[in-house]
C-alpha cells in the first residue's frame, strides 16, 4: 500500500462490494462475452503479471524467477462499476467460468453511493424479504360439516367489479327511473399494475398487451392492464384492445396529449381511468422517468423532449383539496367520456388513507379506491423513499375495508391493493388473503416482470437498475440493442401461464374453503396468522 | 348436517307430525335440537289471530321481569299456554322453569298506528325482552308476532316433544317448520337453533352457510336493528328475505336471484339479464355460497324453497291439494303424506324456486332461467 495519499476515502476493495465476481482460470475460455454483457461494466479484461519462483536442487545454479502474464478477469471496485450481481456473466459464459457471490460481510459501497451529493435512485422495491401476507394462513377449511368443492371440477366465478356500486335500494330506484347508473366493469380480480410505456421497452409492452388479449380473448379470463403514466401507443388508442386498458394519469400528465386527440377515434372506451396520487415505492414522491430512457420514441408519446429527466410532480399541480380538486379531476375525467368509464384514484398507502376513502365514499363518481403498499415496486426512485417511506397493505386494506363495513359501503367503493403482492412468489396466497381482508382485487407489476421476462431483481438488492436503461434482461431498457433481446411473444406466452396457473392457484385455495360463486371479499373468518399482535390489528383469528 | 321438514295443510295440524318426520330423517341428524314455527294457527289460539303472541323459554325471574316489562308498555295478556315441565328433562335437555307462549291485547295507545309501525314495535319488544334476558338467560324470546308460535330446545326432537307435550290439542297449526338439529359449528346456543324469525317470515336451512361473515357484515350495517343476533350462520338467509321483501320491496323469485345469481353468462342471455346484473352487482355481499338448502315461511303463509347454487343438500316437495310437504329426504315426507301421487314429487335444482301458496292446491315453481314473471 502506497503511503502518499492515494487511499480515498471511497477507495473499495471488493469486500467491501455486495457482490463479488468469482472466476475460474481454469474454465475461462477468454470469449469475453461476460464483459461484453455486463451492464455496469462491473468486469474488465484483466492482464494479470505472475511471477514463479524458480528453485533448482542444488547449489550450482542460483534460485531465480520468471515473469509471466496470464489474461482473465478484473472486478472493478469504484463506486460507479460495483457489481450489481444480476448474473449475466454467468449467464453468457459457455464455461460457467463466472459468477456474482452475495458478500457475507455487510457491504462498504452503501456509504459511498452518493457520489457527487447524488444519493442513489435505482428501480425495484423496498430491500427486506419478510412478507406479512406470507405468514397469513387460511384456516378455515370445509371439512365434515360441509363439504369442500373441488377445484378442478366445480364451476368457478372468479370476477370482481371495478366502479361504482350503488347501494341496493337505490340501484333499484335509478333503474325504475331511468338516471344515471354509474359504469361498473366485471373484470379478473388480478390487474397489471401501472407500469409504463418507458419505464418498460417497447418488447416488454407489447408482449404484456398480446398476452393481456389473449387471456380475454381465448381464455375467458377478463384481466386488465394499467398504463402507468406514460400515455398508450396511439394505434392501440384507437384499437378494439383499448376495453382491456385502464389508463393511468399522473401529475405529468404524460401522454394525455395524445390520448385526448385519439378521443373521437377511440372504438372503444376503455376499461377505466386511474388517477394516480402516490405509489407505494415513493410515496408522497412523482414518477421518475431517467433521461437514460427518454428516446425518440418515448418523448413523442409523452409529448416532451427527448434525453431528458421527467420527474413528475409530488403531486398534481392543479390539486387544492380532495373535495374540490379530486372530485373536479374525477368528474372530469368521467366527462371526457361521457360518464361511460370508471375513474378511481390511486394513492400510496398510507395512515390517512381512511380521510381520503371517506370522502370519495361521499363523491358518487369516485369508482373505487386503490392502495399501493411499501413494497410497491418502481422503474426509478430515490433508495430512501422506497426502503423507508410508506404503510404496509395489509392492515391499510383492513382498516379501509372495516371503515366501510361500519358505514355500510363496503359493496359501494371496491378497494384494489397493490404493493409487495407475490414477493416471495406467493402470488395467489398473498392475493386472496388480501381479499379475504377486504379487498376486491390486486394490482401486481414486479411479480409479473419476474414471471414473464425474467427480471432479475431481488431484495437482496440485486440487479435494480431499471431506472438507467440498462436492464440486462430488456425488460426496462429503452435501447433497441438490449431490448431486442426479449422476444414479446415468449412474454405473452408467459403471462398467459402465470395468470393460468394463478388461476388454478386461487381455485385451490376458495374451493377448500367452500367458496366458488363469488369471491371470498371480506372473508376474514378464514384466515389466521400465528403473530398475536398481527391477528389482533387485522381482526383475524391468531392460531399457533 | 341438519334435517328440514316443513308442512301446509288446510286442516290444522298437531307439531307431532313434523316431529315424527324428523324421526324418520334421524339418520340424517344427529338429534342435538328442535326448532318449531307455527303458523295460521289452530286450536285454542285460532280465536286470537290479531293478538300478538309471544314464544320464549323464562326463568322465574325472567316472568317476573317480563310481566313487569309488558304491564310497563301496556300490554294485557289475553291467553296463554305455559308449560312448566315436572319430569326430569332428556339427555341432553336443560331443566327450564317455564316454557311459554302467550297471547297479548296491543296496547290502546297503539289502536290507530299505521301497520308497518305497529310490526316495528313488536319486532323492538321481541328485541329489548331479548336483550334484557340475555345475560342472565331469564328469558329467552323467539317471536312476538301475531299468529305465530315457536317453540326451540337442545335435545333430541321426539324426547323434547315427549318431554313438553307438543301432542296436546291446544296447540296446533296449518302451517309448520321444524328442524332437528342445534347449532354443531359454533357454540351450542338456543338462540342458533332454527327457523329464525323477523317480522312474520321465518327461515331454516340445511348446510353450512362460508359466506356468513361478510353477509352478516353487510346486514348489520343496514342500520336495521332486527339484523342482530347471529348466533347461527343461517340466519342470515332469514333476514336477506326480510331485506329482500321489505326493504328491496322485492319478492321470493328475486330472493332466489339474490342469494344465488346466474353467472355473468348466463345473465348474457337471460330476458332481465341488465337488471337481474344490476341486482347481481349490488347485492353481491348478500350472495351465499352454499352448501345450503333454505325452506321458509312468508308472511302470507307461502312456504317454499330453495337450493345453493351448487345444489349440494337434499331437499323434496311433494303432497295433494290441500296439504303439502317440503321435507330434506323422501323418506319424511312418506312419513307425512304416505298418500300422495309420488310420480309429482319435485327435487328441486340450482335454479329452482319451489313454493306452495296460501290457497295450498298445488307447487308452484320457477327457474331462474326463465323471465322474471313482475316487471321490475
Amino acid at each position: 500500500m502506497e503511503p502518499d495519499g492515494q487511499l480515498k476515502p471511497s477507495s473499495l476493495s471488493t469486500t467491501d462490494l455486495p457482490w463479488q465476481i468469482l472466476w475460474s482460470k481454469k474454465k475461462c475460455c477468454l470469449c469475453g462475452r461476460c464483459t461484453a454483457v455486463c451492464p455496469v461494466q462491473a468486469i474488465e479484461l484483466g492482464v494479470h503479471r505472475k511471477r514463479v519462483l524458480q528453485i533448482t536442487l542444488g547449489l550450482a545454479e542460483k534460485p531465480g524467477n520468471v515473469f509471466s502474464v496470464y489474461h482473465g478477469i478484473r472486478q472493478r471496485t469504484d463506486v460507479a462499476h460495483a457489481c450489481i450481481g444480476c448474473g449475466m456473466c454467468d449467464m453468457v459464459c459457455p464455461n460457467h467460468a463466472i459468477v456474482p457471490m452475495h458478500n457475507d460481510e455487510p457491504d462498504k459501497l452503501r456509504f459511498h453511493i452518493n457520489q457527487g451529493g447524488v444519493p442513489r435512485r435505482r428501480g425495484g422495491r423496498r430491500n427486506a424479504r419478510e412478507s406479512l401476507l406470507d405468514e397469513i394462513k387460511f384456516v378455515r377449511i370445509s371439512m365434515l360439516t360441509d363439504p369442500a368443492l373441488d377445484a378442478g371440477r366445480h364451476e368457478f366465478e372468479l370476477r370482481t367489479l371495478l366502479g361504482r356500486i350503488l347501494p341496493p335500494e337505490e340501484a333499484l330506484r335509478v333503474s325504475r327511473e331511468g338516471g344515471w347508473m354509474p359504469p361498473v366493469r366485471e373484470i379478473y380480480p388480478l390487474i397489471l399494475g401501472g407500469m409504463s410505456f418507458g419505464a418498460l421497452s417497447p418488447t416488454m409492452w407489447e408482449g404484456l398487451q398480446m398476452g393481456v388479449a389473449y387471456l380475454n380473448e381465448e381464455m375467458n379470463i377478463p384481466i386488465r392492464f394499467c398504463t402507468g403514466e406514460g400515455g398508450c401507443p396511439p394505434r392501440l388508442l384507437r384499437s378494439r384492445f383499448l376495453k382491456y386498458i385502464i389508463l393511468q394519469i399522473a401529475s405529468g400528465y404524460f401522454g394525455w396529449d395524445e390520448i385526448i386527440h385519439a378521443l373521437p377515434e377511440m372504438k372503444e372506451d376503455p376499461c377505466a381511468i386511474e388517477i394516480k396520487y402516490g405509489q407505494g415505492a415513493k410515496p408522497g414522491d412523482g414518477g421518475l422517468l431517467m433521461w437514460y430512457k427518454v428516446n425518440k420514441l418515448i418523448a413523442a408519446i409523452r409529448g416532451v423532449p427527448a434525453g431528458v429527466n421527467l420527474p413528475s410532480p409530488p403531486t398534481h399541480q392543479t390539486k387544492y383539496s380532495i373535495e374540490e380538486a379530486v372530485a373536479k379531476m374525477i368528474q372530469s375525467m368521467s366527462m371526457a367520456w361521457g360518464f361511460r368509464v370508471p375513474v378511481y384514484p390511486k394513492i400510496s398507502a398510507t395512515s390517512t388513507a381512511l380521510a381520503v376513502l371517506n370522502n370519495l365514499t361521499r363523491n358518487p363518481y369516485a369508482a373505487a379506491l386503490a392502495m399501493d403498499g411499501e413494497d410497491g415496486g418502481t422503474g426509478a426512485a430515490y433508495n430512501v423513499s422506497m426502503n423507508h417511506m410508506g404503510h404496509p397493505i395489509a392492515s391499510i386494506v383492513r382498516d379501509a375495508y372495516l371503515n366501510l363495513v361500519k358505514i355500510g359501503k363496503q359493496n359501494e367503493v371496491p378497494i384494489f391493493a397493490g404493493g409487495g403482492i407475490g414477493k416471495n412468489g406467493n402470488l395467489a396466497a398473498n392475493s386472496a388473503a388480501l381479499i379475504m381482508l377486504g379487498a376486491s382485487g390486486v394490482q401486481v407489476g414486479k411479480y409479473i416482470m419476474q414471471a414473464t421476462a425474467g427480471c432479475l431483481g431481488s431484495e437482496r438488492d440485486r440487479c435494480n437498475i431499471c431506472n438507467i436503461g440498462l436492464c440486462p434482461k430488456g425488460i426496462t431498457s429503452q435501447d433497441p440493442r438490449i431490448y431486442r433481446r426479449l422476444d414479446p411473444e415468449k412474454v405473452a406466452e408467459r403471462l398467459v401461464e402465470v395468470v393460468v396457473s394463478f388461476d388454478t392457484e386461487l381455485k385451490k385455495i376458495m374451493a377448500p374453503l367452500g367458496r366458488s360463486t363469488s369471491l371470498p371479499i371480506g372473508m376474514s373468518d378464514a384466515i389466521g396468522i400465528a403473530n398475536k399482535d398481527a391477528a389482533e390489528r387485522l381482526g383475524i383469528r391468531h392460531v399457533l | 348436517m341438519c334435517r328440514l321438514f316443513a308442512i301446509t295443510s288446510k286442516d290444522p295440524l298437531s307439531p307431532m307430525v313434523a316431529i315424527r318426520a324428523l324421526d324418520v330423517m334421524k339418520e340424517g341428524h344427529d338429534g342435538s335440537g328442535v326448532g318449531l314455527f307455527m303458523t295460521d294457527l289452530g286450536g285454542d289460539f285460532e280465536q286470537f289471530r290479531g293478538g300478538p303472541i309471544l314464544s320464549g323459554i323464562f326463568s322465574n325471574t325472567g316472568i317476573k321481569a317480563l310481566d313487569r316489562y309488558m304491564m310497563d308498555m301496556d300490554f294485557m295478556t289475553k291467553y296463554k299456554l305455559s308449560f312448566r315441565p315436572t319430569k326430569i328433562p332428556p339427555a341432553g335437555t336443560p331443566r327450564r322453569d317455564n316454557y311459554l307462549i302467550r297471547v297479548y291485547e296491543y296496547p290502546s295507545g297503539w289502536e290507530n298506528l299505521p301497520e308497518e309501525e305497529i310490526q316495528r314495535r313488536l319486532m323492538q319488544c321481541r328485541l329489548q325482552l331479548r336483550e334484557m334476558g340475555e345475560k342472565d338467560e331469564s328469558m329467552m324470546v323467539f317471536s312476538f308476532w301475531p299468529d305465530v308460535i315457536m317453540i326451540k330446545e337442545v335435545g333430541d326432537p321426539t324426547a323434547v316433544a315427549a318431554y313438553l307435550g307438543l301432542n296436546r290439542k291446544e296447540l296446533q297449526a296449518r302451517t309448520i317448520l321444524a328442524q332437528g338439529r342445534q347449532n354443531t359449528n359454533y357454540a351450542i346456543n338456543i338462540y342458533a337453533c332454527h327457523p329464525f324469525f323477523i317480522q312474520g317470515m321465518a327461515t331454516m336451512t340445511n348446510g353450512e352457510n362460508t359466506a356468513f361473515v361478510p353477509i352478516r357484515e353487510f346486514l348489520m350495517s343496514r342500520n336495521e336493528p332486527g339484523y342482530s343476533g347471529y348466533q347461527s350462520d343461517s340466519e342470515v338467509f332469514t333476514h336477506i328475505l326480510h331485506y329482500t321483501l321489505r326493504r328491496l320491496h322485492l319478492d321470493l323469485e328475486t330472493y332466489k336471484h339474490i342469494i344465488t345469481p346466474l353467472k355473468d353468462e348466463e345473465l348474457l342471455n337471460h330476458p332481465n339479464g341488465p337488471w337481474l346484473r344490476l341486482l347481481k352487482q349490488s347485492c353481491r355481499p348478500l350472495i351465499i355460497d352454499g352448501p345450503n338448502c333454505v325452506m321458509g315461511c312468508l308472511p302470507d303463509k307461502t312456504l317454499f324453497m330453495v337450493q345453493d347454487s351448487k345444489k349440494l343438500r337434499p331437499g323434496v316437495v311433494g303432497g295433494n291439494p290441500g296439504m303439502f310437504a317440503f321435507s330434506s329426504e323422501m323418506c319424511g315426507l312418506d312419513a307425512a303424506i304416505p298418500a300422495r301421487d309420488k310420480s309429482r314429487d319435485f327435487q328441486p335444482m340450482k335454479y329452482d324456486t319451489v313454493f306452495v301458496g296460501p290457497e295450498r292446491q298445488e307447487v308452484g315453481q320457477w327457474s331462474q332461467m326463465d323471465s322474471l314473471s313482475r316487471l321490475h
